[in-house]
This record gives C-alpha cells, sequence and structure tokens, in this order.
C-alpha cells in the first residue's frame, strides 16, 4: 500500500516536472513563473523517492502518517504558489494601470497636435443631438 | 468676481466615469468662477454621453482605454499636471457634489504663511455641518478621521473628500505613487509620512446631481475593512523617509 502510495507520487511529480519543462520549452511559461513549480515538483519527487527522509518529516511535524505529510507539504506549495500568482497580478494590473494613463497622455497630446491647439475639441464630433438635461437651463 | 492667479499654472481635473447628467455643468461652473484653471476631465472609461458632452464644452479629455477607478484616473490628471509643469492643481469630482465657488478659497489657503502643499475642502468644518449623508457612511468617515488625527498629530476632520487643492511637490508625489481603489484616505496618509502638510478649509457640497455614486451602501463595509488595511499596512510600510526641507530624521524631543 505504502509504496504503490510511493509510486503514484513519484509519477505525479514526475509528470508535473515535464509538464513544466513542456510549458517552458514552447514558450508557454515563462522562466520566471516555472521556478517555483518546478522547485515544488522537485521537493515532492524528493520527498517521494527518499522514503526515510519524509517519515522523519512527518514525525517533526508531528503527523502520523508519512503520506499525509507529503499531502500537507503540496498544500503548503500550492497555498505559496496562490500567492506568488496574487503577487504577479498586483504588479500587473499596476503595470497596466500606469500604461493606461500614459496612454491617455499621449492621445490626448496627439489629438491636440492635430487639432491645432488647445483646447482641441472643436472639431469634436457631435455624436449626440443635444439633450435637454437641467445643465442646458 | 473670477480670480487671476498671474505667476501661476492652474489645472482643474475632473474624473468621471458615467457622469452625462452633471459633467457639463461641472466643467462651465469651473469655467465661470475658476476661469485661471485649465479644465481637464478624465474619462474613466464611461459608457454614456459623458464624453462627447465633456468635448462639446472644449474642455481637454484624457481618455483612458478602460475603467481604472477613481484612484487611477486621478493619478493619470497627476501625470498629466507634472507633466505640463501645473503649479498648482485641483480635484473637482465630475458628478457635482464639489462646488467651483470655493476653488479660490483653497488657493487663498495656500497662498497664506506657511504654504501648505494640500488644502483639502472639508463638509464637517461649516457651521452647519449637517452633510446629507447616510449615518454609516458619516459613522465611517469620523473613524478615518479620528485614526489619522491621531496619527498626523493635527484635526483631520474629512478624510474622504476629494476636493483638495496641491501644489507642485504634492503633484510630484501622487503622480508617482497613488493609491488605488477609495484614494482619498491612503492619499492623507501619504502626505503625513512625505512630511507635506496639509490644512483643511470649510466648504459645502452638494447632493450629487445624477449618476451612480462609486461607493454603494452595500460596499461600505467592504470599503471600511479595505481602507483600514491600507492605514495600517500603510503605517507599517513607510518609515517616515527624510525628504528635502522636512524634520530632521533623528531630533532631540521638542520641549522639556
Amino acid at each position: 500500500m505504502q509504496t504503490r502510495m510511493q509510486v503514484v507520487a513519484i509519477l505525479a511529480a514526475v509528470g508535473l516536472l515535464l509538464l513544466v519543462l513542456e510549458l517552458v520549452r514552447r514558450r508557454r511559461l515563462m522562466e520566471r513563473y516555472a521556478l517555483l513549480w518546478m522547485f515544488s515538483a522537485t521537493v515532492i519527487l524528493a520527498l517521494a523517492v527518499w522514503k526515510d527522509a519524509l517519515d522523519q518529516l512527518a514525525q517533526l511535524m508531528g503527523i502520523f502518517s508519512a503520506p499525509n505529510a507529503l499531502f500537507f507539504i503540496a498544500v503548503g506549495f500550492i497555498l505559496l504558489l496562490l500567492l506568488h500568482f496574487s503577487a504577479a497580478m498586483s504588479r500587473l494590473s499596476d503595470q497596466s494601470k500606469v500604461l493606461a494613463q500614459h496612454q491617455a497622455i499621449l492621445e490626448q497630446r496627439v489629438r491636440e497636435l492635430e487639432g491645432g491647439g488647445p483646447p482641441a475639441a472643436a472639431d469634436a464630433p457631435r455624436r449626440e443631438q443635444p439633450e435637454r438635461t437641467y445643465a442646458h437651463r | 468676481m473670477p480670480h487671476r492667479y498671474p505667476h501661476l499654472k492652474c489645472l482643474a481635473v475632473v474624473p468621471a466615469y458615467n457622469e452625462q447628467a452633471s459633467i457639463t455643468h461641472v466643467i462651465e461652473a469651473i469655467h465661470t468662477h475658476a476661469p485661471a484653471f485649465d479644465v481637464l476631465v478624465v474619462d474613466d472609461g464611461s459608457t454614456d454621453l459623458t464624453r462627447p458632452r465633456a468635448e462639446a464644452t472644449g474642455a481637454r479629455i484624457l481618455r483612458l482605454p478602460y475603467n481604472l477607478g477613481i484612484g487611477g484616473a486621478v493619478q493619470a490628471g497627476f501625470a498629466f499636471a507634472l507633466e505640463h509643469g501645473y503649479d498648482r492643481m485641483v480635484q473637482v469630482d465630475g458628478d457635482g457634489q464639489h462646488d467651483a465657488h470655493e476653488i479660490h478659497r483653497l488657493m487663498a489657503t495656500m497662498a497664506e504663511d506657511g504654504a501648505p502643499d494640500v488644502v483639502c475642502g472639508s463638509r464637517f468644518l461649516t457651521a452647519d455641518h449637517r452633510y446629507p449623508a447616510p449615518v454609516s457612511r458619516r459613522t465611517g468617515i469620523h473613524i478615518f478621521a479620528f485614526i489619522l488625527s491621531r496619527i498626523m498629530r493635527q484635526r483631520v476632520s474629512d478624510p474622504t473628500s476629494g476636493f483638495r487643492l496641491y501644489n507642485a511637490r504634492a503633484i510630484a508625489l501622487f503622480a508617482r505613487d497613488y493609491p488605488h481603489d477609495y484614494p482619498e484616505v491612503e492619499a492623507v496618509l501619504m502626505v503625513h509620512h512625505h512630511r507635506l502638510r496639509m490644512v483643511e478649509v470649510p466648504v459645502r457640497m452638494f447632493l450629487r446631481n445624477g449618476g451612480v455614486s462609486s461607493i454603494g451602501s452595500g460596499k461600505s463595509a467592504y470599503y471600511m475593512v479595505k481602507v483600514l488595511l491600507a492605514l495600517f499596512v500603510g503605517l507599517a510600510r513607510r518609515r517616515p523617509v527624510p525628504e528635502p526641507g522636512g524634520a530632521a530624521p533623528v531630533a532631540a524631543e521638542q520641549g522639556i
């Protein structure tokens, strides 16, 4: 039973490792993000192969069954990865914010240059029938 | 009586997200009451007639390609002001809450001695301080006001007011770094950490003319928690930076 569990864990870890490598090879995954995945897979693989270490680790953590310890560690890595993604996402949204702002400023400048001096709204297309609002009173 | 400030380049930034009912009125009020100010509308990805109506007034417009939220929109205004070398920038919300009449009062305060970097219009300093807002919102404002007053050791009565006038130093700071979702409260903390001076002046604010506030009643609780988190994380984040003209990083306790 234990051995079978070990085999499954090894296969899963190797499969994950290969998948990550393949994605990097096809440039679908940047090395930056692949490293943490590969590190996780390697640690899990090492613990699955080297059973003594896992047993000792389980004992250290006060977990009775070694597979549970493996599970626990894997969940830990998943949390770490998710956090990593949240951080990456925060950075991306910050970058896209700055990009949008600068794009808007440049676009305004282009309109102004093309329209011949500020403010360049004289030739603004009338896209609407002037509606009656309180503002026109 | 419109005022002129001959030596200053002044910009009024009007962040607007779906404010077709009020935008024309807001811009025209600035043109009338504060003609020294160039008007820059930041269209935060509106889907209604905000943009054509703003264009029709002849104001400058920044068209954000998608909705960034109030923080991102106002920061675009700061970036514009910095790039074009403005000395003063005032934020006037597109929903018509802020009274363009009062811009001169903010300018006058900034010109006074002590030369504050940020002048903030406060709803709660006027004689009749019955600002018509739901109790939940007012409670939140007062909690932030209490915390910030303790941190800054100066009375802050209305930290959520967006009706603020900034000088060039504050413009440079906020063009670099401005908070995201509900920026006003955190911005006060940044002012403090960067050793800028902020003062408040009493202003009257109107109820919104139309459109929907960025803070619905259901979001109030989320808003509270988010801003409190930002405040306390912000406290831990920036060790007060010594900046040119600021106080010494280490100084003897004043007074005995």
